[in-house]
């Protein structure tokens, strides 16, 4: 159950290997990886803007009300921040249980929560801040 | 007080933080006073459905209370992912 804000990559495969590392009660791994696309055609990636010490404590929130909903025997939130290049990655959600639903559900909950309830604010190279989507409000709703 | 800005919000206010003393008893109140002051701030605070607050680090609402409050933060509609 970790929650982290950086600016450095991460390797989801030793990400992964960590959480399961000494451990045979979990029975399913779900990992989600968010990427950099290329918009437009453009040159440049983005930046990402973010609150230091909201941010965690968003995150931490959101993970604490996976768990309320979903069995889940393990959890690890990576959100990246600062200049990233197209393809890069942003952000990793892993959760483990025992069987695969709850760990699926959970990443999912996760995500469409981290998208609209975390506070990072994207600005594409050349475009501006990105608008947010009213499909990522949206998506909210049926977790109710 | 200390007050935080975000995003486009920082770019049109000029800048990150600043301190404020105020007696606005809620984040409505403190908007209508920081509007008052400068048109950078007329600027920034022109469409509210297009602010979202946060008091001491928690998602609150436009009439929320600033009793106790140490931060108010001023940001878009967050986009991360």
């Amino acid at each position: 159950m970790a929650v982290s804000v950086q600016e450095a990559d991460f390797d989801v495969a030793a990400e992964m290997a960590a959480l399961t590392a000494g451990r045979a009660d979990i029975g399913a791994l779900v990992s989600f990886t968010g990427l950099v696309r290329d918009v437009a055609g453009g040159s440049g990636g983005m930046v990402l803007e973010h609150y230091p010490g909201m941010t965690e404590k968003a995150l931490k929130g959101i993970e604490a009300e996976a768990q309320k909903h979903w069995p889940l025997q393990g959890c690890r939130i990576v959100h990246r921040y600062g200049a990233l290049a197209p393809a890069a990655q942003i952000v990793l959600v892993i959760t483990a249980s025992k069987h695969r639903q709850a760990a699926f559900e959970a990443a999912e909950f996760i995500m469409d929560f981290l998208k609209s309830r975390a506070p990072f604010w994207k600005k594409e190279a050349g475009q501006g801040w990105v608008d947010a989507r009213a499909a990522d409000e949206e998506a909210l709703l049926r977790w109710r | 007080m200390k007050i935080l800005y975000f995003a486009w919000l920082r770019e049109r206010i000029g800048t990150p933080s600043e301190s404020v003393d105020t007696t606005a008893a809620t984040v409505a109140a403190l908007v209508e006073e920081l509007r008052g002051r400068e048109p950078r701030y007329q600027a920034a605070f022109a469409d509210m459905a297009a602010v979202r607050v946060a008091v001491d680090q928690e998602l609150v609402d436009i009439d929320a209370s600033l009793e106790g409050a140490r931060e108010v933060a001023f940001f878009p509609p967050m986009t991360g992912g």
